[in-house]
């Protein structure tokens, strides 16, 4: 079990508590987004692919996916965010979370990067 | 990628950089919605070098001009200006556009994306004892569009635009030169743009930003231009309206004028007498969700009808606006539709007018 969080190269956050995975966007991805005006969430019980895009987030001037980084389903979404979909903009990696994935078995996150890793890759991009 | 007199201005501004028709221009400096606002309540400026000018000249100057554009040259006045349509053979539209008239003849305004695309095609069709130059890289164009507008311009050039009315232009000395002024733009707000040879281009920006401090000037990028043409119901071009789409169909028929020739008339002429199949539209959600360019329109029963063509969340009414192309007889305003979002279905209302009151 780890409070740390972990990052995708798509710029997502998990946090794996036992078999449940929580998920939200980085500081940097709600920065290239702007103004986030509404979430399209998906329903507690959807079963989510890992790599499938589950969940749109609205800008203003774009629509962005968010992007499953593990296979399982949906136990949670933050429904905070149907009324205040700012709190992606406002607090990314805590008060915006977006969902949580109930995973068969351990979660495979090893391919994940740290966030020393992910500021690492943010240079590059 | 070109650049523009300006663009050292906007990097130290701290703005967001894209690509737009080949140029490297400001999509945002601070937000979006911020920069929306201001201009709704108080005053913005933008760079709008990309845009494209082209002078007309000599005795055959009018006789192109009224050939080649759906809208009649021949009742401009000195200092008048128009909206038009360039035509091609099928009705279809090359390119929206302004008609100034000049001393000289006509000053033609055109979009970014199609400068090359429309001198091109005036080129060749050009009537006898007709001169064509391409102005666009001597010239920078700023507009200082909103409410507070007015008194920003007369301050920085010390004119009076008490009587200069929409879609008229005068042209005052900055420093010698002279400039030219109109009372137009594609905000919906009170407003104004100014052409000018490149060489000020720097000093006039500052101008306008140190003078606008006191009105909450702020620079406003191309994502705000957006939303806020969207709002006012203005096409933009390659979005609402195309080579494939006629003016009568965008809803533009007040800019065409089919009692004399020009190219593709007879094709609006025909549609006029029997009417447009398709219509664009403007609509405001009832269901949650944004629509975006590409998605689905479709009827209540789940027939589609046509496709959104422009969609946004309007910041004004923090609420999600879009046009698009209906079948016409879906076209009525309080005709409710559906928008296929994703995977979901999403209700819509079609609007009459403007999305502001």
């Amino acid at each position: 079990m780890s409070e740390k969080l972990l990052y995708t190269k798509e710029h997502e956050w998990v946090l794996v508590k036992g078999n449940i995975v929580r998920i939200g966007i980085s500081d940097y991805a709600q920065n290239e987004l702007g103004d986030i005006v509404f979430v399209d969430l998906p329903s507690v019980g959807d079963w989510v692919e890992e790599g499938e895009g589950f969940c749109a987030l609205e800008s203003v001037k774009a629509v962005s996916d968010v992007y499953a980084p593990v296979s399982g389903k949906v136990v949670a979404v933050n429904e905070e965010l149907e009324d205040s979909p700012e709190l992606i903009n406002e607090s990314p990696l805590d008060k915006g979370w977006i969902v949580e994935i109930e995973v068969e078995g351990t979660p495979q996150v090893g391919d994940l990067m740290s966030e020393q890793e992910y500021a690492e890759y943010l240079k590059g991009v | 990628m070109k650049q523009t007199p300006l663009t050292a201005k906007h990097r130290a501004l701290g703005a967001k950089m894209i690509d737009y028709a080949g140029f490297e221009m400001p999509v945002q400096y601070t937000g979006l919605v911020e920069e929306h606002l201001t201009v709704r309540s108080a005053v913005g400026i933008f760079d709008l070098t990309h845009m494209g000018e082209f002078e007309l000249a000599g005795s055959g100057a009018l006789a192109t001009v009224n050939s080649l554009c759906t809208n009649d040259a021949s009742q401009l006045q000195v200092g008048e200006i128009q909206y038009s349509c360039l035509t091609n053979e099928r009705g279809g539209i090359i390119d929206d556009i302004l008609v100034y008239r000049t001393e000289q003849g006509f000053l033609l305004v055109v979009n970014a994306a199609n400068t090359a695309k429309d001198y091109a095609w005036i080129e060749q069709n050009l009537k006898p004892d007709t001169q064509l130059a391409d102005r666009s890289n001597e010239l920078t164009l700023i507009a200082i569009q909103g409410p507070k507008s007015a008194p920003l311009v007369e301050e920085v050039l010390s004119v009076s635009v008490a009587d200069l009315k929409n879609y008229t232009f005068m042209e005052p000395e900055y420093k010698g030169v002279q400039v030219l002024l109109s009372r137009t733009g594609y905000t919906g707000e009170d407003g104004f743009e100014l052409y000018f040879p490149n060489e000020f281009a720097e000093e006039l920006w500052d101008a306008f930003l140190t003078h606008g401090e006191k009105y909450g000037v702020k620079p406003v990028g191309l994502g705000a231009r957006d939303t806020l043409r969207l709002e006012a119901r203005m096409p933009l071009y390659g979005n609402d309206i195309d080579e494939h789409t006629t003016p009568l169909e965008a809803g533009l028929g007040r800019f065409v004028k089919l009692h004399k020739e020009f190219v593709g008339r007879d094709v609006l002429l025909k549609q006029k007498e029997e009417g447009v199949q398709r219509k664009l539209v403007a609509f405001t959600m009832i269901d949650k969700g944004i629509p975006r360019q590409g998605y689905p329109l479709l009827t209540l029963d789940g027939e589609e009808i046509g496709a959104v063509t422009s969609g946004t969340h309007s910041p004004s009414l923090d609420h999600p606006i879009g046009m698009g192309y209906v079948r016409v007889d879906l076209a009525q305003p309080g005709t409710e539709i559906q928008v296929q979002i994703r995977k979901k279905l999403a209700k819509a209302k079609i609007i009459k007018g403007r999305f502001l009151a």
